[in-house]
């Protein structure tokens, strides 16, 4: 079995020196330059919170609202952890853009024949078994790739040793049911921009209680259904049968 | 017959024909220089005015549904003559969203892609196929008037032979996608704010459809009773009424009660932007047509009732732009307002409706085909003619 990979995001250790972002440039043959938001242009992006950086990027989730959402299912969770888009598939919708919890999908608005474009987990490189580039270009360790549960072992190991440095959670543990993504801060991330309201229970979860109920819908109501027009229109031949001089002298039925 | 004239000038055609030009050109534009350059759509903000107009088209669309269900499904069968005129709405309404959504497709020329590729997890792709397949089940519903026209009356024998289970699952269609729509938003609990979130959307976006289904109907035959010619008794009238009053009633206690339940009420304490929306939303458009519609006054009169049912209407498209706009709005930082072209497309769209449904209901036997020429073919179709409305 395909052992999942995470990358583990030490908010700490961050200096801001967007090495990820040139990183993730070159490997993806982006256009150089610094960019402050995700963009068509820009995969992965750093925002800064009173001296602290954090790394905005698809988070990779183990039960991803694109892939749920998108109606021509143009997105697909590889067992290795990347979430991938297929162009070739996408009708436009950007249920995905409105869907996602962590906004990334960013949209070619420009041109006539638009996508999607975000990150990739560097898939072609996990692949290989080679770390992805913005873990591969970070100086201090700030990003670090590896298997998902070695990461999130060595991220409890981290909080446990200096307890009075980091907040007592990982981001993306259990947050919309686990992402490939995977945070550990020292100071809460509220204050980092992060949504700490999204619970752990995956998005999709919520369409499926509605979706789930269409078999029933269809089965009951169109017995129902059935059944009310069976009782009705016995009711009209009733009537019909009898005529001007039937019982009901209220009805009007002339046809 | 009438012998061939030119068509009057008049100032709705006027309106409607350079609505028509005026959004041509704005969708050609669309086509042409993307979504990018002609809409206010952004990636903070990826739905807009469009998914806003389909909702709404959908929903007054759903006069067809709810009056086949009347007519044919419970037998009620006195309200057999507004039958047409709502399959006719319902069936250019359905054209019309399938259209803004090709329109508001980033990949039009893959539009057909739902077809081959599914996703059944997808609330979008459950709206996709019973939008088509409704609108399927529309046209063999329709195709009746069609052939009657032109005096074929053995193939209305045959799609008379299969119409009832196709009229069963036109009303579960209905009923499936008109929730579904509301079940779009379920995934967006993070986004949506909370007077308009709910687990109950789909639930909601239901009764309101039968709501402005209804009163869409009402509506029209007021409209179309004019110059001479009753298309609904006016004791009919009131009875279409008093079920819009009902669901009105169950709408404003399930919204309600739902809002309670999860401490909604504490955002109505306050003046905002959105409470501001959502006020405008429930007393205009829920409350007050419910109070109007409580009395026997202004359900036998055409004023009372034509003020009311627009009151309706309008809530309902308050209600669904607010959950597709003004809910995901986060004023004053982040709102959507939508861009000429946007607008001039919707309107555009609307007034091809409009033109639609009095050109084909001038040429296609929608009001009094049973008066000129009874089909002796068709024992179905049953010869009942609206009593001459009563001096009002």
């Amino acid at each position: 079995m395909t052992e999942k990979k995470a990358l583990l995001i030490d908010v700490s250790l961050c200096v801001g020196c967007n090495a990820c972002q040139a990183g993730c440039k070159v490997e993806h043959k982006l256009p150089e330059g610094e960019e402050k938001h995700l963009s068509l242009t820009a995969f992965t992006a750093l925002s800064e919170h009173n001296g602290m950086f954090v790394r905005h990027m698809c988070q990779h989730c183990d039960v991803p609202t694109c892939v749920s959402v998108c109606p021509v299912g143009a997105f697909t969770k590889t067992p290795e952890g990347p979430v991938l888009y297929d162009a070739n598939k996408c009708i436009g919708c950007r249920y995905c853009m409105q869907a996602c919890p962590f906004h990334v999908p960013r949209y070619e608005w420009r041109s006539t024949k638009p996508g999607i474009q975000k990150c990739d987990f560097c898939a072609p490189r996990v692949s290989r078994g080679i770390q992805t580039a913005c873990a591969e270009s970070c100086p201090t360790g700030a990003t670090k790739f590896g298997g998902r549960d070695e990461l999130l072992l060595e991220a409890a190991g981290r909080i446990a040793a200096e307890p009075s440095k980091y907040v007592p959670k990982i981001y993306g543990k259990e947050d919309v049911g686990g992402t490939s993504m995977l945070y550990i801060s020292h100071v809460p991330f509220e204050q980092l921009g992060f949504d700490t309201r999204l619970g752990k229970t995956p998005m999709p979860l919520l369409t499926m209680s509605a979706l789930s109920k269409v078999p029933n819908v269809v089965s009951v109501g169109s017995v129902l259904l059935a059944g009310i027009w069976w009782i009705t229109n016995r009711r009209a031949e009733v009537q019909d049968h009898e005529g001007p001089h039937g019982s009901d002298s209220t009805t009007q039925k002339r046809d | 017959m009438k012998s061939f004239t030119l068509p009057r000038i008049t100032v709705w055609r006027v309106i409607a024909t350079l609505l028509i030009v005026a959004g041509s050109i704005a969708a050609f534009l669309r086509f042409t220089q993307g979504l990018g350059a002609t809409t206010n759509l952004t990636d903070e903000f990826p739905w807009g005015l469009w998914i806003g107009f389909d909702f709404l088209g959908i929903g007054l669309a759903a006069a067809g549904f709810t009056i086949v269900a009347a007519v044919h499904l419970f037998h009620a069968k006195d309200y057999e003559p507004i039958v047409r005129p709502a399959l006719l709405t319902a069936f250019i309404g359905y054209l019309l969203v399938v259209l803004v959504l090709v329109i508001d497709l980033g990949r039009p020329d893959h539009f057909w892609h739902p077809l081959v590729m599914w996703n059944p997890h997808s609330v979008m792709f459950e709206i996709t196929w019973c939008v088509i397949l409704y609108t399927t089940v529309l046209s063999i519903e329709f195709a009746p008037i069609v052939l009657e026209k032109f005096n074929w009356h053995a193939p209305i024998k045959w799609i008379h032979t299969f119409s009832l289970p196709f009229m069963i699952l036109g009303v579960l269609l209905s009923t499936l996608h008109q929730s579904s729509f509301g079940s779009l938003y379920l995934i967006v609990p993070n986004r949506l704010h909370a007077l308009w979130y709910s687990p109950l959307l789909p639930v909601l976006f239901f009764i309101s459809c039968i709501a402005s289904g209804l009163s869409m109907v009402v509506l029209e035959t007021l409209i179309l009773s004019r110059n001479g010619r009753t298309l609904l008794p006016p004791t009919l009238r009131a009875n279409l009424a008093k079920i819009i009053a009902v669901a009105l009633a169950v709408y404003l206690v399930v919204r309600f009660q739902d809002l309670l339940s999860r401490g909604g009420l504490a955002d109505l304490t306050t003046l905002s932007y959105h409470s501001i929306a959502f006020y405008a939303e429930i007393v205009i458009g829920f409350i007050v047509p419910f109070i109007m519609l409580m009395f026997t006054q202004v359900r036998t009169s055409r004023r009372g009732l034509f003020i009311a049912t627009v009151m309706v209407l309008a809530g309902f498209a308050a209600n669904r732009m607010n959950t597709a706009i003004t809910g995901l709005e986060s004023w004053p930082n982040h709102t959507y307002f939508p861009s000429v072209g946007e607008v001039l497309i919707m309107l555009g769209i609307a007034a091809v409706g409009f033109s639609a449904f009095s050109i084909i209901a001038g040429y296609l036997p929608i009001f009094e085909a049973e008066a000129e020429n009874p089909a002796p073919n068709a024992p179905w179709i049953h010869h009942h003619f609206a009593s001459p409305e009563e001096a009002e």
